[in-house]
């Protein structure tokens, strides 16, 4: 109840200081020096905000698209043959820095926002794919059993039974992959992606601690409102599946 | 002999695609965007080579023995690297300082091809424990080999190695601090807490979710925000600053990657403990040790696998995040990113990147064998 409370206030707190960032500087004047500006203003924060998410949405729904597919792909029996390498590469993939990824997506892309998106859809595929393999492949045998004996065919089984059972599992892999995405998009504004990396870069530059302070801040309530969504989600897809897990 | 191999068929297509696709880039100067050079034109024995690399991609279609394939793939990519290495001496001409020659897709996109089929090799031959540490060591030893010999010094990721070998090195004492320095101060405080945690019920839930939220706070944001918490302590903290903290450089760097390697050692360390069966820990209490005995010669030792777990999960992570530290000014193999960014020299960014990749791959897969062999001994042991 209490955490209800507070997330709810995070969010308004939130909207009310993305919409008038303004009249929150005296929160953020004593971490500034030199009479420097308290509230950045280079590019409105909304707008910062926006194509922050947009950039993590984006990527997020493709690499849980792209994931979920191979992931159904590997368990059917025509693709069986590539499960073991693809829980191999999976595992080895996620030892990758997304940093370096981000950085190598670079030479291939060119600065902007397409790195940064192709290292978040890459980097996001893993955590997804991995929990949609847990979730295809970890079902109890008499679930197996019991969709068999109803007379589904494959392919029901996989959409009435599989993936549905599967669902919280998935979604846990959305919710690693959201919130990696967000921090990591912070990231892209060195490689001059608009994101709220931006008010944290010109923080660092000018030395500025309000703006660090306020860059940090937006992308930490909204890492912790999506933490939070998703396990709430997640809540209510097992509660659908009716096990106990 | 006999039917298609389906993996083996997708190798073959992202391979031969790879060949196809020029292997090095030729340019005139370390900045400007160069021209691709196929490696049949880049080395006097360029075609044979393609001819054999190509030949070994579409025999990998068939199904052969996975021992077959692993050596196959192996020797494929010493061949890579062994053509890289000799196109950059054939492709500058002599007394040409300025000319660099760098990797392109082709070879990026071969190596991964073979690293695939090296993988699924491995993946199939079920290789026991000692198995695989002997093919980690082979690996390690072939690229320590390759840098040694000298074969790669005229790529121009070597050239900037050159060109600044003293900073590179005291980088990678840096990045190695922030890594295993901050896995350390993490294990240091977070098994206690753990322990503690473990007694204590009512603590867990509140000091979990905070451990939670500081491990969603971006990393980019945390590392900034040290900054001025370490200005301010070497501001106001007397012999704070004689003894090194300041607001730039590595204690901020260090401490964010501390914050961050906290909810892994903690939470690992609790599901390690409340993992032990409860009727090991009675027995225990039944012959009489104390406490402390039941937890340091009991529960630890059968909790050590999932505690290694975290130490891999806390490895992997700070030795990517540690990047960031080169953004300010904590040195580390970032600074050679950002810097590389900044200039858009691209052999400057691999610099940093490769080495911090092959590093988080080393110890991911290292700690991985690890967890499988302490897991391994009988259980109640």
């Amino acid at each position: 109840m209490i955490g209800r409370v507070l997330l709810g206030a995070a969010v308004l707190f939130l909207l009310a200081f993305l919409l008038t960032p303004t009249s929150f500087a005296w929160l953020f004047q004593p971490f500034t020096r030199n009479n420097a500006p308290a509230i950045y203003t280079q590019t409105p924060l909304w707008s910062l905000t926006l194509s922050h998410l947009a950039l993590v949405g984006m990527a997020v729904v493709a690499s849980t698209v792209i994931a979920l597919v191979l992931a159904v792909l590997v368990t059917r029996p025509a693709g069986r043959e590539f499960l073991p390498l693809a829980r191999t590469v999976t595992a080895v993939g996620q030892t990758f820095p997304p940093v370096a990824v981000l950085a190598l997506a670079v030479p291939i892309m060119g600065f902007g926002a397409g790195p940064t998106l192709v290292a978040l859809f890459l980097y996001g595929l893993l955590p997804v794919f991995e929990n949609a393999l847990a979730g295809l492949t970890g079902q109890p045998p008499q679930v197996a059993e019991a969709a068999r004996g109803m007379g589904l065919t494959p392919r029901q089984r996989l959409t009435q039974v599989d993936l549905p059972l599967a669902l919280p599992v998935i979604l846990g892999g959305m919710r690693l992959t959201a919130v990696i995405s967000l921090g990591t998009a912070t990231i892209g504004s060195t490689v001059a992606a608009k994101t709220l990396g931006e008010v944290i870069i010109a923080g660092l530059l000018s030395s500025n601690t309000a703006f660090v302070l306020q860059g940090g801040m937006v992308v930490g309530i909204i890492a912790v409102l999506l933490h939070e969504g998703f396990q709430t989600l997640e809540r209510m897809a097992a509660a659908r599946t009716g096990l106990n897990r | 002999m006999g039917r298609l191999d389906r993996p083996g068929l997708l190798f073959a297509l992202i391979g031969l695609a790879g060949l196809a696709l020029p292997l090095v880039q030729f340019k005139p100067n370390r900045i400007v965007l160069g021209e691709g050079v196929a490696l049949w034109s880049a080395l006097p024995w360029g075609l044979p080579l393609a001819v054999v690399l190509a030949a070994v991609l579409v025999g990998g279609c068939w199904r052969i023995g996975a021992g077959w394939r692993l050596a196959a793939a192996l020797a494929a990519l010493v061949a890579l690297v062994l053509a890289l290495g000799a196109s950059a001496g054939h492709l500058t001409p002599p007394d040409n300082t300025l000319a660099r020659v760098s990797p392109a897709t082709g070879f990026w996109l071969a190596t991964l091809a073979f690293a695939l089929m090296l993988a699924d090799a491995i993946t199939r031959l079920r290789p026991s424990l000692a198995m695989r540490w002997l093919l980690l060591g082979l690996a390690i030893g072939l690229v320590v080999a390759a840098l040694a010999s000298g074969i790669v010094d005229g790529i121009s990721v070597m050239r900037e190695y050159e060109a600044r070998r003293d900073i590179f090195l005291r980088e990678a004492r840096a990045h190695l601090l922030l890594a295993f320095g901050s896995l350390g101060l993490a294990l240091l405080v977070g098994l206690p807490l753990g322990v503690a945690l473990y007694q204590a019920r009512g603590l867990r839930r509140p000091v979990l979710s905070v451990l939670n939220i500081l491990q969603t706070v971006p990393s980019l944001a945390l590392f900034g925000i040290m900054i001025p918490i370490f200005g301010w302590i070497a501001a106001n903290v007397p012999g704070a600053a004689q003894a090194g903290v300041a607001g730039i450089g590595v204690f901020p760097a260090l401490v964010a990657l501390f914050l961050y390697s906290l909810l892994p050692v903690v939470s690992n360390t609790l599901t390690g403990l409340n993992g032990v069966n409860p009727a090991t820990r009675e027995a225990a209490t039944g012959l009489g040790l104390t406490r402390v005995q039941v937890l340091s010669s009991v529960l630890v030792p059968l909790a050590l696998p999932v505690l290694l777990a975290a130490v891999r999960i806390v490895l992997v992570q700070n030795i990517g995040l540690a990047v960031i530290a080169g953004l300010i000014g904590g040195g580390g193999f970032g600074t050679f990113v950002f810097q590389g960014l900044n200039q858009t020299a691209m052999d400057l960014v691999l610099l940093g990147a490769l080495p911090t990749i092959a590093l988080a791959l080393v110890a991911g897969i290292a700690l991985d064998l690890l967890v499988e062999a302490t897991s391994r001994r009988p259980k109640g042991a």
